[in-house]
């Protein structure tokens, strides 16, 4: 991050006193000793105490700590539950930062439209839990999400081990409320689909808080599945694993979650949780089929067909919601689980195309052993989106710095075979320096652009996303190459 | 009309970066055999980008697809049913109702249209497959967003906003688009003779089911008799269509769910007849002998179709309709020469949100700033545009005068 901008801390008794008198002192941090938990989000090696935060409670009230905000050239970083794993959420010794907590209730559910409409403060699995007895839920599943906020979902695109079949966050949206960095209010969408021109809805999800602050979302209910089941298998190698995975697609089938983990992440998850899985084998894979029953169960046998002609052994199948959920409690505690190995664990978020796995977790071993650090995976494997989690000791010197360079190395191997840096947690300031690896300077200004159409001042959460920081008017300037046209033979004017 | 047709990617950026140099309005045009879209603004020249075209890589296991963007709908189509995949935002064929040929978009208009068919609320719309492109903005720059795997939130999703931006972000050279397989077989349940509240009512119960329908179409009297697969069943009366979709054993189980719900006097259309229909209700078979009509596609919360088509029969009794997507989307054909082709009495009547876009109509009656509807105001809209296009070069006046 940058040296903060001595004016705004300067400034920041003034603009403290503005907020308070808009939002009610219960409405505005300053105090150092509480400011503390505020740190950081789900990404905790990187930390900075914000300049204050604010807690509205309406959306007037973002509104007007915008303003405020706007006119006092004071950064501002949105939050929801700050549990991104990217440093999305990392404050500004010299910002403001806008907790949306407080924002926290389901406002209208409407069954015949299968919609809710929701504050941003909101956690994704309270949405489910408030139609769970009319036999609805939400889809996207991250595995936060009895902490994560919906608003953070939606800035995110958040995924979950059901995207494959369901999508992600923007798949299942319809409307938001959106506060500008100058207090203007926009409302995209509602209960219809699709927009009347230029997909603002679809550009907001995954914009990292960069371009504006959610304050409503309008999600998609759908109908529970009348059943879930789920299977699991040990494969001797991941490529043989993977190759299960092609021939399950190549068959037609989009199973509901297919979920691989790598012999570290097995021993990690069995000795944590004990469900059962096989210790011997490389690679454990989990399917699941959802639908009605005759469906499934037609689906199971499949599956569990094309599992075993690829070498899968030990083929459980659950017979019982309760063992469905043993199958999965070890996928779902990996990352505890590898906490308890390790004092400290990074976890990365690479997306591959399929087919390259085996090269790829061929390549990790080696960085591994380059590194010196033991690395255990999980993979959302129908989407080829990898979670390598890399274990180390932040008490050891130089143990971090050799994690964060690891995982560079790993992110910059799935640009290599033609995936992308990140599949879920979004890039923040953790993989905003390698966003050059995937896209070149033309690209980056392109979307440093759209920013500047939203935000032309970039005082909203700035330091996120782009390594390099360009000011709106310079990004306005035409590059001419050489002051000349080749191919002077083409049509022209 | 002066027309430019690249065949490389170089190409099209050294033509709009010449065209930049000149402030020289570009139209930008798939296969260029369709001018009619949009307001009526002659523009002197017209890039056309079926030359940049052709299948580049396609990894069915992947469930990924890149192709150039003048590729034809038809190829992309014939390729990935090889494989036993389809596009799932089911893109209809819209050809007929301008009185052109069928078949013979490009995907690159295809995704600028962001157009979907009657699997839209099921399966997702041309956006929700749009994973990345390579595309040149107004400035003549090369750019790149996206990518090429199913799973990815690197950078700002600007593929979703290219999706439905109708050529005026960028000329697309190449698209990458997510694949999925097709479904074994379908079945579709016809329910003869319901009026329009009560097939609003058995829609809405349908879709709220697990018999978890993929199509949901209401086509009032006097109407379903024009498609063929439904003639002779029909007759004059109306015809409220259910899509089952999927394994046969799950079909068989599903269709009880809907028999369940669903009364009155029905019969079925098999695989084949239901795969007729579905194609025939994408080229909007019902509306094409309204030939001089002005055409609006409405979307608006689908629970609430029926009472957005009563409202706009009260107040245009000569229109006609048909309802998709469970009664989320209304097409709706509009008799006259009201300047407007009736445009704000249609909005008046979307109080509980939604937006109506003029799809076809007479030179004269697409004039105003009432062809599209914009959801954010036109001011971010302009500077959205102005990020892609500084001097508004592509498509200049087509979407809307400040645009
Ligand atoms: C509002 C509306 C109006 C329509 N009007 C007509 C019509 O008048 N006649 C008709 O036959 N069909 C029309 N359609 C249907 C639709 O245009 C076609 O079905 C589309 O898929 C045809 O593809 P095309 O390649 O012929 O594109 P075109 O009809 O040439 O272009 C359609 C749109 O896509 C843009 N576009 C095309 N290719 C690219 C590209 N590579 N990069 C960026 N933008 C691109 C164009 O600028 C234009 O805005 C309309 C659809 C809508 C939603
Ligand atoms: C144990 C664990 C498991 C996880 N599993 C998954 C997973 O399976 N899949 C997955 O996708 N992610 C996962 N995550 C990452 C994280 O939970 C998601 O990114 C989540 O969406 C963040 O939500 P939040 O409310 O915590 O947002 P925060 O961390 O508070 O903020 C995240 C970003 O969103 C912005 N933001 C937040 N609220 C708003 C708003 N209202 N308006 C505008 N911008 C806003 C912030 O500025 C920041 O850039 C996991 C995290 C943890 C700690």
């Amino acid at each position: 991050m940058p040296p903060p901008d001595q004016a705004a801390l300067a400034a920041a008794p003034r603009f403290a006193a503005a907020l308070r008198e808009a939002l009610g002192p219960a409405g505005v941090i300053t105090d150092p000793v509480a400011l503390r938990p505020y740190e950081s989000d789900g990404l905790t090696a990187y930390r900075q105490v914000p300049l204050a935060v604010a807690l509205p409670r309406s959306t007037a009230e973002v509104a007007a700590a915008l303003r405020i905000a706007h006119e006092s050239g004071i950064k501002v970083v949105p939050r929801g539950s700050g549990t991104s794993l990217s440093g999305g959420a990392l404050p500004l010794a010299d910002g403001l930062l806008l907790g949306l907590g407080k924002l926290n209730r389901i406002l209208e559910i409407d069954l015949p439209n299968r919609c809710a409409v929701v504050q941003p403060g909101v956690t994704n699995l309270a949405i489910s839990h408030a139609v769970a007895a009319d036999g609805y839920y939400y889809a996207p599943d991250p595995s936060s999400q009895i902490a994560c906020s919906i608003g953070g979902n939606v800035a995110e695109n958040s995924g979950g081990v059901h995207c494959l079949k369901y999508g992600l966050t923007t798949n299942n949206l319809l409307g938001l409320e959106i506060v500008l960095i100058t207090g203007e209010v926009l409302r995209i969408g509602g209960r219809h689909l699709d927009a009347g021109l230029y997909d603002i809805l679809g550009l907001m999800t995954g914009s990292e808080g960069l371009l504006g602050v959610v304050t409503e979302v309008t999600v998609r209910l759908l109908k529970k599945p009348e059943t879930a089941r789920a299977m699991m298998a040990g494969f001797a190698s991941s490529e043989a694993a993977g190759a299960a995975v092609a021939a399950i697609i190549g068959a037609g089938i989009i199973p509901a979650g297919m979920e691989m983990m790598d012999r570290p992440a097995i021993h990690a998850a069995e000795d944590f949780v004990h469900a059962g899985y096989p210790l011997e084998a490389e690679a454990l894979l989990i399917v699941e089929l959802d639908g009605p029953k005759v469906e499934v169960d037609d689906l199971i046998a499949r599956v569990g067909a094309i599992v075993a002609s690829h070498g899968g052994s030990g083929l459980r199948v659950s017979e019982s919601e309760a063992e469905r959920l043993t199958i999965w409690a070890g996928r779902k505690a990996a990352f505890p689980a590898v906490g308890r190995i390790s004092p400290d664990y990074y976890c990365m978020d690479g997306t591959i195309p399929r087919g390259r796995l085996p090269e790829v977790l061929r390549r990790m071993t080696q960085l591994s052993a380059q590194y010196g650090l033991r690395v255990a995976n999980v993979f959302h494997a129908g989407d080829g989106n990898l979670h390598p989690l890399i274990l180390y000791d932040a008490n050891k010197p130089g143990e971090l710095e050799a994690a964060e360079a690891f995982g560079s190395d790993i992110l910059r191997l799935c640009v290599e075979v033609g995936g992308v840096l990140t599949g879920e947690h979004g890039v923040g300031v953790e993989k905003r320096d390698l966003m050059p690896t995937m896209f070149g300077e033309v690209d980056l200004n392109q979307q440093q652009r759209v920013k500047c159409a939203f935000d032309a001042d970039l005082l909203l959460n700035p330091g996120k996303v782009f390594p390099t920081l360009r000011r709106c008017a310079e990004l306005g300037a035409m590059h001419v190459r050489g002051g000349q046209l080749p191919h002077p033979d083409l049509p022209r004017f | 009309m002066q027309v430019l047709n690249p065949t490389t990617e170089a190409e099209l950026g050294e033509m709009v970066a010449a065209a930049h140099a000149a402030d020289a309005p570009l139209e930008i045009a798939g296969q260029g055999s369709k001018a009619d879209w949009g307001r009526a603004v002659a523009l002197p020249t017209r890039l056309c980008l079926a030359g940049l075209a052709g299948i580049r890589d396609y990894a069915p296991a992947e469930l990924v697809l890149t192709a150039g963007a003048g590729t034809s709908l038809r190829d992309i189509r014939r390729a990935v049913a090889s494989e036993g995949q389809h596009l799932a935002f089911e893109p209809p064929d819209l050809g007929p109702l301008f009185g052109k040929a069928p078949d013979d978009s490009t995907i690159g208009g295809v995704i600028a249209t962001n157009l979907s068919g009657s699997r839209r609320p099921f399966a997702g719309a041309a956006r929700d497959f749009f994973l990345g492109f390579r595309a040149v903005n107004g400035r003549g720059e090369l750019f790149k967003a996206g990518g090429k795997v199913v799973k990815n939130v690197t950078g700002y999703d600007l593929p979703k906003l290219l999706a439905g931006s109708f050529g005026t972000l960028g000329a697309m050279a190449e698209v990458t688009l997510k694949i999925v397989p097709a479904p074994e077989t379908s079945l579709s349940l016809v329910l003869i003779g319901q009026d329009l509240v009560a097939a609003q009512a058995a829609m809405t119960a349908a879709l709220g089911s697990n018999a978890d329908p993929t199509g949901a179409v209401y086509l009032p009297d006097g109407m379903a008799g024009h498609h063929p697969s439904l003639a002779g069943h029909v007759g004059a009366g109306s015809a409220t269509v259910l899509r089952l979709e999927g394994s046969a054993a799950s079909i068989a189980y599903r269709r009880g769910e809907l028999e369940r719900i669903c009364a009155g006097p029905s019969m079925y259309l098999d695989h084949h007849e239901s795969t007729a229909f579905w194609i025939e209700c994408g080229a909007l078979q019902a509306l094409l002998p309204m030939r001089d009509a002005a055409i609006w596609l409405l979307s608006v919360p689908p629970a609430g179709g029926a009472d957005v088509v009563l409202a706009l029969r009260r107040l245009l009794p000569d229109c006609r309709y048909m309802m998709d997507w469970g009664g989320g989307r209304i097409w709706l054909a509009v008799p006259g020469t009201a300047p407007d082709a009736h445009g704000s009495a249609i909005r008046g009547v979307l109080v509980d949100g939604g937006h109506a876009t003029l799809i076809r109509a007479g030179q004269q009656q697409r004039g105003g700033d009432h062809v599209f509807q914009p959801e954010a105001p036109i001011d971010l809209l302009r500077r959205l545009r102005r990020s892609f296009d500084p001097k508004c070069l592509f498509n200049r006046g087509r979407l809307h005068s400040e645009l």
